[in-house]
Formats: C-alpha cells, structure tokens, sequence
C-alpha cells in the first residue's frame, strides 16, 4: 500500500515536471504561427497593422488621455470572473493593463453559454484557468495571478487579504483597484471588509437570484454593457481622464443611466467601516480645495406628443413590511437591501444565558446528543 | 415569510447576544459557545417534539462545520451529510449548507438556512428523489 502511495507521488512530479516544460514551450516566440504573439517591451505609438497598441495610444493624439502607457503600471484584481467579471478581463487585458489578478471558485459550465468570453471546450476548466489561457493569448504582455479558491471563508480570506496588500505590479505593493464582479451577498460584504478603493459592477436584483425554483437570468447584452461601463470608469481613473461615477445605473428595459454619489453609512455595523470613515474626512479636510467648473445641459423635450414619462422599478409589497426607511434617491434608483426594523412586537425572545460551561464542555455535550 | 409552526419553533431557540464573527477572536469564542446553547437547547427541543432530525459538530475554531441530517419516509431512514464553512463575515451573511450527496440531483438545489428551510427543504424534496429513483435507501444499495 505504501509502495503504491509512492509510486504516485513520483508520477505527480513527473507530470508536474512535464507540464511546466511543455508551459514554457508555449511562450511564443518571433515567427511562431501558434495563435499568441511576442511579447513588447515597450507600448509604441505607431500606426501600422501590425502594432497591438497603435489604436489604444492613438487616444494620446486626440487629446483624450496624456500618457496612455501608463495603463501598464498598474495592477487591478477582479474577485468574480463570471459574466460580467471575465468581459472586464477580457478588456482591461486588450487595454494592455499591467497585471490582473482573478479570483473566483467555480467552473465553466455549458450554462455559462448564454454569455460573453468562455467558450464550450472550456466547460469544467475552473474559470480562473480558463480565463488565464485565454486571456495570456490575447495580450502576452499582461501578467496574470489567479487563484481558485471562495474568498469568504476564514483560510482563503486572509490570502486574499495579503494578495490586494501585496500583489501589485511590484511584489510588496498593494493592488490599485480591486472590481467586485460577484453575484452574492456574502461575496460583496467580503470584499467591502478590506478594499477601498472599490469599483462594484452588479447585473441582477440578487432578491430574484435566492427566489425559489428560479435560477439567475441573465442576457449577454447586459453583461456586456455592464462591464463597458465598468471598465470605462475603471480606465477614467486610472488614467485620469474625463469625469468618473461614483455610482451608474443601468435600466436595460427603459435605457435609462441613472448617476449619484455614494456616501458610507455612518452608523455602519462594521467597526472597521467606522474607523476608515474618520480617516478618510481628515484625508480630504488635508487636500487643497479644488473648483470644478460644470456647465449643465438641460433636455428640453418641446412636445411629448406620447406622454412619454420614466418610471422608477416598482419595489415589492411583502418587503415594504420589513424594510427599513429607505434614503433619498435620485429618480430611477431604488436599494437593493434595507435594515429592517426591529420589530417590537415580537413575543418575549429567550435569549442565551452564561451557563458557565466552557467551549470545550459545550462541544462535548453536543456530541454525546 | 415563514409559516407559523417554522415561527414557534423559532421563538423557542435562544436569542444569540454577541455580535461578533470569526475574526472578532475573545468575542468570537463567546459567540461560538452561545452558538453551541443555542444548538444543544434546539435539539433537545426537536427530541422533545420528535423531531429529531440533525446533528452539527464544528472544528476546534468553530469556523468549519459538519453532521447529518435525515427523513424518515415510509418506515426508513434516509441520512446525509452535511456541512459548512463560516463566511468570514459572518453573523452579517449567513452560511451556505451544503448536501455534496444531493448536489445536483435536484431541480432546485441551492444553499439554505439551517432550522429555516433545510427541514422542510428534505420534507419536500426527498419522497420526490426517493419517487424518481434518484436517491435509494443504503440498504437496497447494497442487495
């Protein structure tokens, strides 16, 4: 029996010997006709064909962005890489960014179909994977690190933890951005526990996702607009161009783009959230103030021969009992969550006394049930 | 949202008081003992019904989780495993309860409340996967 444990062990490293070689082979090199191509030292601004970047840092010449090579400083990590998040990789890759870091602990499924980026040949690959072969084909001079693992539980998030403060494009550096493209609660408040700044992209009503019997819809135009969106944005900060959204909305049925600011919840339940609230308003009250001059065009619609008017989403009945207030929003925007209120009519709750016994105690009793 | 038996058999599980996650560590140990109270008095409480239907056990921690749960159909009963991992931003988010044996088998499997749902979730859906042929009694298994 030992024998044979042996045996395999000796075959795993055999394997494991065989495919980094057979890895390195597969980085392409001048003349090789095998799909990917070399790898550029440096981003050129020249115009011919054969050149990855000429459109990119075209954008230079139109006066948009200053110094468009800049993109390949930085380091951005996207925890998700489904429908929204691998589209966002998929971008950011063929914008030449510096390195991406992928999280996400699934597998392409022949359900993940009906959206953009992974294809059949790649059902059971876990995304990470996949999404890392693909993309490294498409821009060999973006650096990858992916990892395979569910950031909510206690091992994986510490890691997670140390690779947003260390796996910048420079080992020891933190990461620029972090893009929440998650399709879960649970998910969301894990990555909003320990990376500001934050870029979110979400898709669906999460209610619709837990509702019984009913599995996520989802359209590859909507995905696709979405991470537009998202990596716009992410590109206007990065690259310090044009006016980036605290918040966009997208109303697919109505095509109805609403923007607000955000604000931190100052009675937020999260200690930490507290905490980095007051260090942030001493950051700003340090910053020189800055005029912005915005001129506001106004949509004047002269007739309305239709009567046409946009209607913000109907929230739904039974939530209304259980809600708690919900804030001012601008029109077309509704919360996705509120903290329901604490019901005081409740019947008198028993509530957990100090028995006295120790953790160890309690364990073993539960046991012997 | 919950019907009235599923809300007195909540009424009768202790309150938890510390509001704390596995990260919080003095005050998640508390938390996990009031956990464990809350447990022990929910089980004695099925017994006591009848209704025994789960065991949990935790690792030293308290931040991985497993047991079994069962139903009893037609005389014979069916036990699975199960278990969970504690979010790390947990008592904000709730846990998911896996069934690896079910995975799959049914039409609508997805991660669910322990006392909430994954007692009536089997009451429903196991005479059906027992009905399809999609899940047999270990005994018949092995004939």
């Amino acid at each position: 029996m030992a024998e044979s444990v042996e045996r395999l062990q000796q075959r795993v490293q055999e394997l494991e010997r065989e495919l980094a070689q057979e890895r390195s082979l597969q980085v392409p090199r001048s003349g090789d006709g095998g799909g990917g191509r070399v790898r550029i030292e440096k981003m050129s601004s020249e115009v011919v064909d054969s050149n990855p970047y000429s459109r990119l840092m075209a954008l230079k010449r139109m006066g948009i962005v200053s110094d468009y090579e800049k993109i390949r400083t930085f380091a951005v990590a996207i925890v998700g890489v489904g429908g929204v998040g691998s589209v966002t990789a998929e971008m950011l890759t063929r914008c030449g960014i510096g390195k991406l870091l992928l999280f996400d602990y699934d597998k392409v499924e022949l359900a993940n179909m009906n959206r953009l980026f992974f294809q059949p040949h790649q059902a059971g690959l876990s995304k990470v994977q996949a999404a890392e072969h693909t993309l490294r084909n498409i821009n060999p001079d973006v650096l990858f690190e992916v990892h395979n693992y569910n950031i909510t539980t206690v091992e994986n998030f510490q890691h997670f933890m140390d690779r947003i403060s260390n796996g910048g494009l420079e080992e020891g550096k933190p990461v620029d951005l972090v893009l929440s493209c998650v399709d879960n609660f649970e998910a969301r408040m894990t990555i909003n526990t320990c990376a500001p700044p934050l870029v979110v992209a979400a898709n669906i009503d999460e209610k619709t996702l837990k509702r019984e019997g009913v599995c996520a819809a989802s359209l590859p135009t909507t995905m696709g607009v979405v991470a537009g969106i998202l990596v716009q944005n992410v590109l206007k900060f990065l690259l310090n161009f044009g006016t980036v959204s605290f918040y966009l909305g997208y109303n697919a049925m109505q095509d109805f783009f609403p923007t607000m600011s955000m604000k931190p919840n100052p009675q937020c339940d999260d200690r930490n959230c507290r905490k980095q609230q007051e260090e942030y308003k001493k950051k700003v009250a340090a910053l020189p103030k800055q005029e912005v001059i915005q001129e506001e065009e106004e949509i004047i619609h002269e007739d309305n021969e239709w009567g046409i008017e946009l209607v913000s989403e109907v929230s739904e009945e039974e939530l209304k009992n259980f809600s708690g207030p919900v804030p001012d929003l601008p029109e077309g925007i509704t919360v996705a969550y509120t903290i329901p209120k604490k019901q005081e009519d409740s019947v008198t709750e028993l509530t957990v006394e100090d028995s006295g016994e120790s953790l160890e105690d309690l364990m073993a009793k539960m046991k012997n049930m | 949202m919950a019907d009235e038996a599923t809300r007195r058999v909540v009424s009768e599980i202790p309150v938890l008081k510390t509001n704390a996650g596995p990260r919080d560590r003095e005050l998640w140990v508390q938390r996990l003992k009031e956990e464990y109270q809350s447990l022990i008095r929910y089980v004695e409480n099925n017994k006591n019904a009848d209704n025994d239907w789960f065991r949990l056990e935790s690792n030293k921690e308290g931040t991985r989780w497993f047991g079994k749960c069962w139903y009893i159909h037609d005389l014979l009963k069916y036990e699975f495993d199960i278990e969970f991992d504690i979010p790390i931003t947990y008592p904000t988010t709730a846990p998911e309860i896996a069934v690896p044996e079910l995975d799959g088998k049914t039409a609508k499997m997805y991660r669910i409340f322990l006392v909430l749902q994954l007692g009536p979730w089997l009451a429903v859906e196991i005479p059906d996967l027992i009905q399809k042929g999609v899940i047999q009694h270990k005994e018949k298994c092995n004939q």
